[in-house]
């Protein structure tokens, strides 16, 4: 187990951050069962994508400089990745949605724009 | 300078991230990563990737600004409509957007500030009429949203990318 | 209550919610209705298993979990992107 010679309120400064974001991201993913259409729960995964990752990303990179003594920035690689494909992947997946919607003229598909 | 690195920006941003994955840094990783920087935007030539040009970093800073406040508020507010705990009703709907932003770098930030911030969708762009279609998860009548994504954030990246 | 003890707890507590999250993701993928529904299912399931590997790299305070999560990133991106590509124009003629 880490963080043995952590001081304690780094320990729950951790805690609160990481918890903080598995919540929005929970939130997020509860919001795909719940919410009732298709364009709707779209929204729900945002919440884990920004938010809850970057409270766990930072918590992360706060945890291991802490133990190692040094910056480090190396998580803040994946919250870059994700900022960059995440609206790649839904801005098709949305597309997707509205193109298949439209062609069978389903009555909640997207106007033209 | 274009002979020898094609795309300054990429160069740099390719080094930084070898240094970060390699870290610490040592000797060996920081000439590794030189060779990344300098060798990798040859091979992108092909491909042509278009030059970015900043023009007002003073705009950009002012920006992060307001999508990171933007982004925090808006995720409550989402998290607040799944978890059920908004009184009222509730309407989802389209929005479409008149642009006037053409520059293809500010149209990609555009789509990833619209996506950071939970509660807009970005559906479809045309790029013939410049109508951007957005999904809303908080509908309200009128050009409220309209003038919102004008205001904040089309305004600043056409100073940004003229 | 000591340092090892609340980090221990906190993101155990943490790695919990993460896992639900992914069950919940995995309801969506699996029950549908449309195909879209399963792939945006597929594409939560996949954040969500990125972060539960980030915290479990924090509880074991090793660096070798990093990568695995950067690459779970990778391939999930590939593949709703893959995905979503085929729908548009494998099911629907353009």
């Amino acid at each position: 187990m880490t963080g043995a010679d952590l001081p304690l309120w780094a320990a729950w400064l951790v805690v609160a951050l990481v918890l903080t974001g598995a919540a929005f991201s929970l939130t997020g993913a509860l919001g795909l069962v719940r919410l009732k259409t298709f364009y709707e729960r779209v929204h729900a995964p945002t919440l884990g994508a920004t938010l809850g990752t970057a409270l766990i990303l930072c918590g992360s990179m706060l945890l291991l400089s802490l133990i190692e003594g040094r910056l480090v920035l190396r998580d803040a690689l994946i919250g870059l990745f994700l900022t960059v494909t995440t609206p790649v992947t839904l801005l098709l997946l949305a597309r997707a949605a509205a193109h298949r919607d439209r062609h069978e003229g389903n009555p909640g598909a997207p106007p033209k724009p | 300078m274009s002979r020898v690195l094609p795309y300054p920006v990429l160069s740099v941003a390719l080094a930084l991230t070898w240094l970060l994955l390699n870290a610490p840094p040592t000797p060996g990783s920081a000439l590794l990563a030189l060779a990344v920087g300098l060798a990798v935007p040859h091979a992108m030539r092909p491909l042509r990737p278009q030059s970015v040009r900043v023009r007002a970093p003073g705009a950009l800073a002012r920006l992060g600004v307001v999508v990171l406040a933007d982004m925090v508020r808006s995720n409550i507010d989402v998290a607040r409509i799944i978890l059920g705990l908004r009184r009222g009703e509730r309407r989802t709907g389209f929005v479409s957007i008149p642009l006037d932003l053409r520059e293809p770098f500010g149209l990609t930030v555009l789509a990833v500030i619209l996506t950071a911030t939970p509660g807009t969708l970005w559906v479809q762009y045309d790029s013939d009429t410049g109508h951007l279609l957005l999904h809303v998860l908080d509908y309200t009548d009128g050009d409220e949203w309209v003038r919102r994504v004008k205001d904040r954030y089309e305004r600043p990246l056409m100073e940004i990318f003229a | 209550m000591s340092a090892a003890a609340v980090l221990d707890w906190g993101l155990g507590l943490a790695q919990g919610a993460l896992v639900l999250a992914m069950a919940l993701a995995a309801w969506r993928c699996l029950r549908g209705p449309r195909a879209h529904d399963r792939i945006l299912g597929l594409d939560t399931l996949y954040l969500n298993g990125m972060l539960t590997i980030v915290v479990h790299g924090m509880r074991t305070g090793s660096g070798l979990y990093f990568e695995a999560a950067l690459i779970i990133g990778m391939i999930g991106f590939t593949a709703t992107v893959a995905l979503a590509k085929f729908l548009m124009q494998g099911e629907v003629i353009q």
